[in-house]
């Protein structure tokens, strides 16, 4: 299966320190993008990114209903993650708590939003956590496999940072900062 | 001034930091290069009581550095306390950048199924939520 190459990028900033917004256009009308969200088959297509293959996805949908994702990652190691739903507006809006199974303590409140506008539909995920304690442990899940060397901060950081769109994947040339080597 | 830092801060402190969109801003003109306070209240178009307490907190945090250059004093970004944001936000960003590549795969075939015989596509797979 081909994935379709040059697609939109994903915008991640933080609104304020406990919360984390990421936003996404879609080349594909609401209802879809909608069903993709919330249909078992089809979320355990996706949801496993390039970080690992999704063995188990359960979704109750409805208020009060539990959901839960569980992923293995090449080496092996698996991340569960679970919560129940909140608020659901059907193809509009999903409200749900989700806690990473290896911090069960920070838990965050998750809010999804689907808006279409000529065909595309973008989606808005607000994660808020209790505090930000709780949010660095929630991003704890990132395994350490994934570090890379970074010896200067990008200036791409600063776009993430500062709200303007980002560049994901992209390796702009290295920004020389007063103090950045030390 | 009695400067007292107490202990190093800790990520979460420097995310506390810059999460505040102001404090955003002056990391964003402090990438460009070193700046005084002047400069940056007028880059802001902030009062300067408010542009120093901004700058105090990144200072704080270490996330900000001040040198005395004759009568002046600038201020500079301090990458390395920065590094620990960028990895973060990187790091989430990858991860549903990767979901949402295979999303819009799996959202192509959805659209051809649509586009193919009467709209109502396949049957999901294990039959949990039947199609709206």
């Amino acid at each position: 299966m081909a994935t379709v190459p040059g697609g939109p990028t994903a915008t991640v900033t933080l609104p304020t320190s406990e919360e984390i917004l990421i936003t996404r256009e879609f080349a594909a009308p609401r209802h879809l993008v909608y069903r993709a969200w919330t249909t078992p088959a089809l979320v355990r297509r996706w949801w496993g990114g390039d970080r690992g293959e999704v063995t188990s996805v359960e979704i109750d949908l409805r208020v009060g209903g539990r959901w839960r994702h569980v992923m293995v990652a090449a080496d092996g190691s698996e991340a569960a993650f679970h919560g129940d739903y909140r608020e659901i507006v059907p193809g509009e809006r999903i409200v749900c708590t989700e806690v990473f199974e290896s911090r069960p303590h920070a838990q965050a409140l998750t809010t999804v939003t689907f808006t279409e506008s000529g065909g595309h539909t973008t989606v808005a995920i607000r994660v808020r956590y209790g505090s930000q304690q709780d949010r660095d442990a929630h991003s704890g899940y990132m395994p350490d496999g994934l570090q890379e060397a970074m010896d200067l901060l990008e200036q791409a950081a600063i776009s993430l940072l500062t709200g303007a769109p980002g560049r994901a994947g992209e390796h702009p040339a290295r920004a020389s900062w007063p103090g950045a080597q030390e | 001034m009695v400067a007292a830092m107490a202990r190093a801060a800790t990520t979460t402190d420097v995310f506390n930091a810059v999460a505040e969109p102001r404090r955003r801003q002056i990391i964003d003109l402090l990438g460009d290069g070193e700046q005084t306070v002047t400069d940056l209240v007028r880059l802001l178009g902030l009062a300067q009581p408010q542009v120093s307490k901004h700058l105090r907190v990144l200072r704080e945090v270490g996330a900000v550095d001040a040198r005395d250059d004759g009568r002046r004093r600038l201020y500079r970004l301090n990458g390395a306390a920065l590094k620990p944001i960028h990895d973060w936000v990187k790091h989430y960003e990858r991860l549903w950048s990767g979901r949402f590549e295979v999303l819009d795969a799996v959202l192509e075939e959805l659209k051809q199924e649509e586009g193919d015989g009467d709209g109502a596509g396949r049957p999901d797979g294990d039959g949990d939520a039947p199609d709206q």
